[in-house]
């Protein structure tokens, strides 16, 4: 039983962690790009920051959603043998 | 947590069963959901919130429509004009079939609003309202969710919707035989042998948008909600035993900075809700 908890533990930390990565590397090169293009053009500051922040959610999905899973395993444990 | 002192900590709930107790929602059921795919129950509390933010919403809405002068806006007036715009740029960008735009955009603006006001019923304090209710059905362990969206039975429902008024307009554009023809022949080309490849894309394809649709909504506002629950821990073992100060500023820091943080969240997730909507209903006008 305790082997069971100890890796739904586990298992949540690293779905937290390897999306996390994956999220804050993909924000960080398009916010990079994001201030590149505005610094090139300034007119298109407006238009390209709502493409950055819709462009932003959809990066954070995925990672949000595993949170959502994890934080699930770790409160509301599907894998207890109750 | 009403009573400090050492015999309240004895018997008040520790950071799991508070945890627990305010991730179980108020069903059909009365006790938690066993399974995990459960259709027999019922979630009340989010059908309840979700139904009162609709309400509210459209209730708002029509009073400022009632009054509207093309003289000087009002306050209130000039704010649903902004979003109207913002709404009606952002159809007009992606939706370019002007009969179909009469109701996707104000479907656009409905989905905006509500899940706006569905989101934003987190940052009422997180005791305020299940308090409040197992103070009027005196049980004291009586549950309650607020937060419609950070149920995934909420945002899944809104997310299949979507794809129904989806699978409305690729028959209504393409037509019925249009689209079948479509479903088999489309990403690969319309050689017989790959008409089960096509069709499995496809079905993949609608699948996958409208779970991620939903999830992400989901995943956000139960994250964001989470995090608000534990916060309230710091602040519940400060009033158990007392330890110190520094345990009820950082409730307040950590809470004020998290619920700054989320007005962006909440904002966010109705706009890329909105958004992917619209684009999700546009793909089924043009032809792949």
């Amino acid at each position: 039983m305790e082997h069971v908890l100890g890796f739904v533990a586990l298992a949540a930390g690293l779905i937290i962690g390897l999306g996390a990565i994956g999220a804050c590397i993909g924000i960080g090169l398009m916010g990079g790009k994001y201030i590149e293009a505005s610094a090139r053009q300034p007119e298109l500051m407006n238009a390209l920051q709502t493409k950055m922040f819709l462009l932003a959610g959809l990066i954070d999905a995925a990672f949000l959603i595993g949170v959502g899973i994890a934080m699930m395993f770790a409160f509301a444990n599907p894998f207890k043998l109750v | 947590m009403s009573t400090a002192g050492h015999e309240a900590a004895a018997n008040a709930p520790t950071a799991g069963e508070y945890i627990v107790h305010h991730l179980t929602h108020f069903n059909s059921t009365g006790h938690a959901q066993k399974n995990i795919v459960d259709f027999s129950v019922i979630n009340l509390d989010t059908l309840f919130f979700s139904v009162l933010m609709g309400v509210i919403g459209l209730f708002v809405m029509w009073r400022v429509a009632k009054s509207v002068t093309s003289g000087v806006p009002g306050r209130m007036q000039a704010a649903v004009e902004i979003v109207l715009e913002m709404v009606n740029d952002q159809a007009k960008g992606i939706i370019h079939n002007a009969e179909s735009r009469k109701f996707v955009a104000p479907l656009a603006l409905t989905v905006f609003i509500w899940i706006f006001l569905m989101n934003s019923m987190d940052f009422l304090p997180l005791d305020v309202l299940p308090n409040l209710w197992q103070a009027i059905t005196g049980d004291h362990h009586a549950y309650l969710r607020v937060v419609p969206t950070a149920d995934l039975n909420g945002t899944l429902g809104m997310s299949m919707g979507v794809l129904f008024v989806c699978l409305y307009y690729n028959i209504k554009i393409k037509g019925f035989g249009g689209w079948m023809h479509e479903l088999f022949t489309a990403p690969f080309g319309s050689h017989p042998l790959l008409y089960p490849i096509n069709f499995l894309m496809q079905v993949i394809e609608f699948v996958a948008k409208t779970v991620s649709h939903g999830m992400r909504l989901f995943g956000n506002m139960y994250a964001g909600e989470l995090v608000f629950m534990l916060i309230a821990l710091m602040g519940a073992a400060w009033a158990g035993t007392a330890t110190g100060a520094f345990l009820w500023a950082g409730h307040v820091i950590a809470g004020s900075i998290w619920a700054i943080f989320h007005i962006l969240i909440v904002a966010l997730q109705a706009f890329i809700f909105m958004m992917l909507t619209l684009v999700y209903i546009g793909q089924a006008h043009e032809a792949h």
